[in-house]
């Protein structure tokens, strides 16, 4: 793509002078992106600790009083709306996507700060209603994260008259948030990018970043749709999506209406949503494996395009999540075979990770620790995707904790192990201080073995048939004693995993103060975030001039040079006697 | 190092526990071998790929591990392995699809020789109906659902007259016929899901979809929803029983059709009263209960609730545990009402009776049962008023030690553990949510307090048409 001369503004603009529009009103990319991601790790934790409540009555049933069943059922619902979009689409696209971008591409910050500004306040909007939905009478919606009609909006399920409002309201505002943000990555992705740094130099975290929120522009209507169409159902009595129904024995007052249709339009936006999740993850764990392997990505192109090609197949496999949802069967031909041929590009990215470490010079750093440990939890989520996906093979396994473990491996723990990676590795460019690394590791250790510990069991009782969404067991006559067992087995592992976060949260806080100072490029990385003239970097990124880009993002451990890399600003001339400047894009 | 190591132990730990768990499918009950076998696939494929990458992973990190000196090695692509990697995967995945579709195609083919049943799901129980000898279920419609037609049949469609009515939660097969169960739900998303069978599909309102299987093993198996349904979804059971097709026959004639179920004449009052006589001794003549003999309040109790107790005395399905000492007693009572229209008669003059509201007895606290009842309005409304479609009876105005004590003996599995009680067993799941005595005696405060008038009106819209739908074929 040609280029724009956006980004080259010498003069630097929306200046702040006060302590308020420096750090609150803020149009800065880098504070925004510490808004939001603080915004997102504080609801998180709320999710984790509803995470907590559910596995102490699934381990110990009824030991706990303040767990009666509406509970439970809403705490499956908030922590699973709370953990995909609150937290980790946020964070990912709202955080790293807000820090990343303009550092990694030269900018000097999105190309529209005011709206950018504006997303993180509606964000903030989205969460203080859904938060609302706690305080309401009956509660927040207990419909399960999928909110599926009719039972979202009919009495019998927890806040089927208030809870689900406040819940569809506040997506309808996320929603309205991330469309404001979206379209300031994407444009900023296309416009202002700095002098040579074309497409096929960019870090696979930018692309990854980019084509996350090209999904989420085209997937999250679908489920504002879904959403208006829900709440006009509740509250003015339209019939989109209830039939004529007997509820609670009393006679139907809505016809015609089809629960279906709201699974699709759910679906349309929730597959894409896996990855939303997970292509941020795949391009950040794939710069992280290269920075500290000092080795360079392995199949760079293969890669774009693979990134490229998985959103591009996500928005024809949605149906795979409703094999058994009454659909007519016809259509698990299709969505079957779709679903596998999207293995093959996602399998091309794990080799290419695998194969970035062979012959590397591995430094197993924290954030290496974590994204060695990505490649282990998102090879196992990625390979159980292949039972659910196949349509005959899903149907045994469906609505068991076969499913419940599979998408906690590949969409809960993989893209977390991201984030801490991530977090550890550039916390020192947002505060200028290293994490602790001892910490870090007792962190890493117990996270990664824990949660492998919480899921590996699950998908053998759902082989068995255990089906998820259950508050309790009990009369049964399949089901063995030695399932509770284990239930409870998995609690304390998740006791342990849940307590861990407090040693990652306290590491957070304390280095801000006593960490070792990092100094501008501590990991001896390529990409233009370390090049900054000063870290933390200021308001603008660069000083008086925009950075110029010489080469790709990963000239590690080249041939003949004097250093094990080479930073994408540094010009040819100044490296080796041949000048050498391997990369593969034209 | 330390990773590397972990990554092996990771690996072998894997492989252990797959060969070790105890936990795995349960034995197979129908046809439906072949998605077994397609899971099978599918973990051999997969399970090479997992040791593969993992190990080789492991073996880069061990091998390639910072030393001084150590420098990577520089060639950003390699088409050819690059090449055979994607075509090495496609053929894998090729391997797991090319099976599962051809398996798929199976279960999109009914076999035409299928019989046909029709399980309905409801907040949080299940019916059945199979179509008579027409072979052709009657049409239905949810408008026409009411308690005396709990089916929606359509009586102006002559082919729903002879379809036979399975009220109850269990539904039998016969063993080695291939059957298409039609689903279809009056409420919610629910899901028919039989472990044993493999084959699940939801329920969807508005609807019918169905499933195929030939049940294979005879035996009982439990019936799960797998859709989240609502506040119950944990509690809603049911069961299949596969029968030898002699056992299943005679079963099947046990159930009424739908022409004789909506001919059923309701109870007479004025017959009942003689009837009562025997009951008035312990329950009062006004049936308000007697605490000093352990006579519970009978009136304003719905009819359908009743007439179902009776029958289960009859039958031993309550009083069937030693420790019930109460109910055992009702067990010879219940027998002085020789048939159904006996129990119909004396409901419906218990139906006459005027409604008192009855001393409280117990001392909780009402502000803390409130929040406890938020589970029990589910089922049983908000005002306690009872609700026939989730066959939950009526709390409000009712005695209090006496609901105080059924919830311990559904605590203790003292009621609710016969196999024929189903709603029995929920309540036996939803006792154990009250943590303890002072919860049970501050939910019952909180119940004392409701006024099931709250609730408006009655939708029945008559309560005797309800007890006619419950009622087993005349003369068997």
């Amino acid at each position: 793509m040609a280029y724009v001369a956006i980004a080259d503004r010498d003069h630097v603009l929306h200046d702040p002078e006060t302590f308020i529009r420096k750090y609150i009103w803020s149009q800065d990319h880098k504070v925004i992106a510490i808004q939001y991601s603080v915004t997102a790790i504080a609801i998180g934790l709320v999710a984790l600790g509803m995470s907590v409540l559910m596995r102490l009555q699934l381990g110990f049933p009824h030991a706990f009083s303040l767990i009666a069943p509406n509970n439970y059922y809403q705490f499956i619902t908030m922590h699973g709306m709370i953990m995909v979009i609150y937290l980790l689409t946020a964070l990912f696209l709202g955080g790293f996507g807000n820090y990343l971008i303009p550092l990694m591409c030269g900018a000097r910050d999105m190309v529209f700060p005011y709206m950018n500004m504006l997303s993180y306040w509606v964000y903030l909007l989205a969460v203080l209603v859904l938060v609302a939905g706690f305080f309401i009478p009956g509660g927040p919606t207990g419909a399960g994260w999928t909110l599926y009609p009719p039972q979202s909006v009919l009495p019998g399920t927890p806040g089927s008259s208030w809870g689900i409002i406040f819940m569809l309201v506040s997506l309808g505002i996320f929603i309205v948030a991330f469309t404001m943000g979206g379209l300031n990555y994407v444009t900023t992705v296309l416009q202002a990018r700095c002098r040579g740094m074309t497409l096929m130099r960019m870090p696979l975290s930018v692309w990854g970043i980019f084509m996350a929120t090209v999904l989420g522009l085209l997937a999250f209507p679908a489920l504002l749709v879904g959403a208006v169409m829900m709440t006009l159902d509740s509250l003015l009595g339209t019939s989109f999506f209830l039939p004529a129904v007997v509820s609670m024995g009393q006679p139907p007052t809505h016809s015609g209406g089809s629960p279906l249709l709201f699974q699709h339009l759910f679906w349309f936006f929730g597959h894409p949503e896996v990855y939303i999740v997970a292509l941020p993850a795949f391009g950040i764990v794939s710069d992280l494996l290269s920075t500290h392997a000092r080795r360079h990505i392995f199949g760079y192109r293969m890669m774009v395009w693979a990134i490229l090609a998985i959103g591009c197949l996500s928005f024809v496999v949605w149906a795979h999540h409703m094999y058994v949802s009454g659909m007519n069967p016809y259509f698990g031909f299709f969505f079957a075979t779709t679903t596998l041929i999207i293995a093959v590009p996602t399998a091309i990215k794990v080799y290419n990770w695998v194969l970035t470490l062979w012959r590397g010079d591995i430094h197993l750093t924290v954030p290496m620790l974590f994204a060695i440990g990505f490649i282990f939890t998102f090879v196992n989520g990625g390979l159980t995707g292949l039972f659910l996906g196949n349509v005959t093979v899903d149907v045994p396994l469906s609505a068991t904790y076969f499913v419940v473990a599979h998408f906690h491996m590949v969409m809960g723990v993989s893209p977390i192990l991201v984030v801490f990676g991530a977090i550890y590795h550039w916390y020192p460019k947002i505060t200028g201080r290293m994490l602790n690394d001892t910490l870090g590791r007792i962190h890493f250790w117990l996270t990664f073995l824990g949660t492998y510990a919480i899921y590996l069991p699950m998908h053998y009782l759902g082989i068995l048939g255990v089906p998820r969404r259950y508050y309790a067991f009990g009369g049964t006559e399949f089901l063995p004693e030695s399932v509770q067992s284990v239930n409870a087995a998995i609690t304390i592992s998740a006791l342990f995993v849940a307590a861990v976060q407090l040693v990652f949260l306290f590491n957070l806080i304390w280095s801000l103060s006593k960490g070792k100072p990092a100094g501008g490029n501590p990991w001896r990385a390529t990409t233009l975030e370390w090049q900054t003239p000063d870290t933390p970097p200021k308001h603008g990124n660069w000083g008086p001039k925009l950075p110029v880009v010489h080469r790709w993002a990963y000239d590690y451990s080249v041939p003949g040079a004097k250093e094990d890399f080479i930073p994408q600003n540094q010009p040819p001339d100044a490296l080796t006697p041949a000048g050498r400047e391997q990369e593969p894009a034209s | 190092m330390a990773m590397a190591v972990a990554l092996l132990l990771l690996v072998v730990g894997t492989i252990l526990f797959h060969f070790l768990s105890p936990w795995w499918f349960t034995p197979i009950a129908s046809n439906w071998k072949m998605m077994d076998d397609t899971v099978n696939i599918t973990f051999v494929v997969t399970g090479i790929v997992f040791v593969a990458v993992n190990l080789f992973m492991a073996s880069a990190v061990f091998l390639y591990r910072h030393r001084e000196g150590q420098k990577a090695q520089y060639s950003p692509e390699n088409k050819k392995l690059e090449w055979w990697l994607t075509i090495l995967t496609s053929v894998g995945v090729a391997a797991m699809l090319t099976p599962g579709l051809f398996v798929w195609a199976k279960f999109v083919t009914v076999p035409k020789e299928a019989s046909v049943v029709e399980a309905v799901g409801q907040q949080w129980t299940w019916s059945y109906r199979f179509p008579g000898r027409d072979g052709v279920l009657g049409t239905t419609d949810a408008k026409l659902i009411t308690p005396g037609n709990p089916f929606g049949i359509d009586p102006k469609d002559p082919k729903g007259a002879d379809d036979i009515l399975v009220s109850s939660q269990e539904l039998h097969l016969p063993i080695n016929k291939p059957v298409k169960v039609l689903l279809r739900s009056k409420d919610v998303n629910h899901q028919f899901a039989v472990a044993q069978f493999r084959v699940k599909m939801d329920m969807v309102p508005g609807m019918v979809t169905y499933f195929w299987l030939t049940p294979t093993r005879t035996g009982r198996y439990d019936v799960l929803c797998e859709q989240l349904c609502g506040l119950a979804h944990f509690a809603m059971r049911g069961r299949v029983v596969v029968d030898e097709e002699k056992a299943f026959q005679t079963w099947l004639a046990t159930k009424p059709t739908y022409a004789e179920t909506a001919a059923r004449v309701a109870g007479n009052a004025e017959a009942g009263r003689a009837n009562y006589a025997v009951c008035s001794a312990c329950h009062g003549p006004q049936a308000q209960g007697n605490q000093a003999l352990n006579a519970p309040k009978l009136n304003s109790q719905a009819g359908w609730y009743l007439a179902r107790q009776l029958r289960n005395f009859k039958q031993g399905i309550r009083g069937a545990d030693d420790r019930d000492t109460y109910a055992k007693q009702m067990i010879p009572m219940a027998a002085t009402l020789a048939d159904d229209t006996a129990i119909n008669n004396v409901i419906a003059y218990i139906g006459s009776l005027p409604d008192e509201r009855t001393p409280a007895t117990l001392a909780g606290d009402p502000e803390r049962g409130k929040s406890l009842y938020t589970t029990c309005a589910a089922c049983h409304g908000n005002a306690g008023q009872g609700v026939w479609s989730t066959n939950a009876p009526r709390l409000a105005h009712m005695s209090d030690w006496y609901l105080a004590r059924q919830l311990r003996n559904f605590q203790q599995g003292i009621r609710g553990t016969h196999p024929q009680d189903f709603s029995g067993a929920q309540m036996v799941l939803m006792a154990k949510i009250l943590p303890d005595e002072r919860a049970i005696d501050d939910l019952l405060a909180y119940v004392h307090t409701l006024d099931a008038r709250a609730a408006g009106p009655d939708p029945l819209p008559s309560r005797a048409a309800l007890e006619r739908a419950e009622l087993p074929r005349r003369g068997m």
